[in-house]
């Protein structure tokens, strides 16, 4: 497992895709930075974080798209199936591939803060900050999944990379739409689905500990659902 | 070594593999030939845990491939139809990610240098596979199959792409791993079959239609004899007299032709050796025969019979 995660960490290094996805992460989030905050004039980053989940959307399915679809069209799938690596393994390599170089950008955007700390009145309120940042990473994690699972489904990197985008506006949306049904069922449906407003929480500084069960599960369930993709093509 | 029973793989009512059984011996080299569209990638793809059968059983060194697949994988180097390259990885990088996804136990640097002498990449180590030729990655694709030294290997038209040298390299190396390891190989060059491949296995449409060591095979469909006769003498006469000897079938003239003698091509019934009555005949008639030899079939006129036979 080990060695698939080396491989993919150098692939994102030697083709132009990490270099790409480091590119256009910093370039939204510092524009989105600069507009919620130094324009603004506040400290407060809780509309920077806020605003950064839709960029996700965009910017994530640039990191997973590859993964497995591109493995189905060169068939070098063929050689990882007939090796002794366990299915399970193979996944959570490329997953913890994707999430190094997320991870990575977002602590590197960290860097954002330094101005904000040198010219605010207040300072940075430190609290919110970190509690928004693990909610980035959380998030971020979700995402990734997602966008494996759906590699997983296809050949063609675009499509994979449209399915992801369309399946994570439908998590954000679904806390918009939650405002616009009256049915208190369905709206107790949507919140549970809802990505956005247990990230909201964060950003007030509250470290929510059911949030982050919540986010690792659905990480965990794309995660097994990929799985299971490669394993009905051994048993079916 | 290798174990095959029972093998069904259909996609809905199309069947790829309709019920097929054989076993290869420890140390064997096995020729899988057959037409293309027979089933010889889906036998292997199912044999090295790609693809899944729909019923029957497949395993490797006693180890069914369903249930225990990591174990039985461990056993199998293999070389699909496409090599399975990673084209942005050099040469060197690509060999040290399939020895460690194979959980080599070998030493890495010497084992690896070695794969490398022996199907000849060494010294395009550091080349990025996108920049190789064909020849060039078919031979990393068959030095991926060799790492770990696995004691089952089995390839999938390995000589595709190869210079007239490099393939007689190829069959070279594929007869020396033969003495060590269970060789399977899948191709479409019946020469290839005859030079390297101790036992044959033709498969056709999903079954199997004939399985039979290399030397016997065309035995297993010969059923007339035929030779080539070199007589001087009026081509008519002699044709007429040839093809009036007892059990001859039909004798022909082809159009060779020597100063003044002719040859001709007899075919005699199974069990009539029809040698010596030809010489006492064409002497009779005082026509030297100075040219008498047996055509024994060819392995393309043996695949194509195997298959006129079979459909």
């Amino acid at each position: 497992m080990f060695a698939i995660y080396k491989k993919e960490m150098r692939q994102y290094f030697t083709t132009p895709l990490g270099y790409v996805f480091i590119a256009v992460f910093l370039g939204i989030s510092g524009f989105v930075f600069a507009f919620t905050t130094l324009q603004n004039q506040t400290s407060d980053v809780s509309g920077y974080f806020q605003m950064m989940i839709f960029g996700y959307i965009v910017i994530v399915p640039l990191l997973t798209m590859r993964s497995f679809a591109e493995e189905r069209r060169t068939k070098t799938e063929q050689l990882l199936m007939t090796s002794p690596v366990s299915i399970t393994g193979m996944i959570m390599a490329k997953f913890l591939a994707a999430f190094t170089m997320f991870a990575g950008t977002v602590l590197v955007s960290c860097l954002y803060y330094l101005p904000l700390n040198l010219y605010a009145e207040d300072g940075l309120n430190v609290g919110k900050a970190a509690g928004s940042l693990i909610a980035m990473l959380l998030i971020g994690m979700c995402f990734i999944a997602v966008g494996i699972f759906v590699s997983t489904l296809t050949e063609s990197t675009v499509t994979a990379s449209i399915a992801t985008m369309a399946i994570l506006v439908g998590f954000v949306a679904a806390a918009i739409f939650n405002n616009l049904i009256d049915t208190y069922f369905i709206r107790y449906i949507l919140s549970w689905i809802s990505v956005y407003s247990r990230y909201v929480n964060f950003t007030y500084g509250m470290f929510d500990i059911s949030a982050t069960v919540y986010y690792i599960s659905i990480t965990a369930i794309f995660l097994f659902l990929a799985v299971r993709v490669y394993e009905r093509r051994r048993y079916a | 070594m290798i174990e095959i029973n029972n093998l069904v793989k259909n996609y809905g009512s199309k069947f790829a593999l309709d019920d097929i059984s054989f076993k290869v011996a420890k140390g064997e080299i096995v020729g899988f030939l057959g037409p293309n569209g027979a089933g010889k990638s889906t036998t292997m793809n199912i044999l090295t845990g790609y693809l899944s059968s729909t019923s029957g059983e497949a395993k490797v060194g006693g180890i069914d491939i369903l249930e225990n697949p990591n174990e039985a994988k461990k056993l199998i180097g293999f070389l699909p139809e496409q090599p399975p390259l990673y084209i942005d990885m050099t040469v060197e990088e690509y060999l040290n990610f399939v020895y460690d996804i194979k959980a080599c136990k070998l030493k890495r640097d010497a084992h690896i240098e070695e794969v490398m002498k022996v199907t000849k990449i060494d010294d395009v180590r550091h080349r990025l596979i996108k920049n190789l030729s064909k020849g060039y990655r078919q031979r990393v694709g068959i030095a991926q199959a060799l790492i770990g030294n696995p004691p089952v290997i089995i390839f999938d038209e390995p000589t595709v792409g190869l210079d007239p040298k490099q393939i007689i390299e190829i069959r070279n190396l594929i007869r020396n791993l033969g003495k060590t390891h269970t060789v399977i190989l899948s191709t479409h060059i019946l020469s290839e079959v005859q030079s390297v491949c101790d036992r044959i296995i033709i498969i056709n449409e999903g079954k199997i239609i004939a399985d039979e060591k290399t030397e016997s095979i065309t035995q297993a469909v010969e059923d007339n004899r035929r030779y080539s006769v070199k007589v001087c003498g009026p081509v008519r006469e002699v044709q007429n007299v040839l093809s009036h000897l007892p059990g001859v079938i039909s004798a022909e003239q082809t159009g060779e032709r020597e100063l003044d003698s002719y040859t001709y091509v007899i075919e005699s019934e199974k069990g009539v050796d029809i040698r010596k009555p030809l010489f006492y005949a064409m002497s009779e008639h005082n026509w030297p025969v100075i040219g008498l030899e047996a055509i024994g079939m060819n392995l393309e006129e043996v695949f194509i019979k195997i298959m006129e036979k079979n459909s």
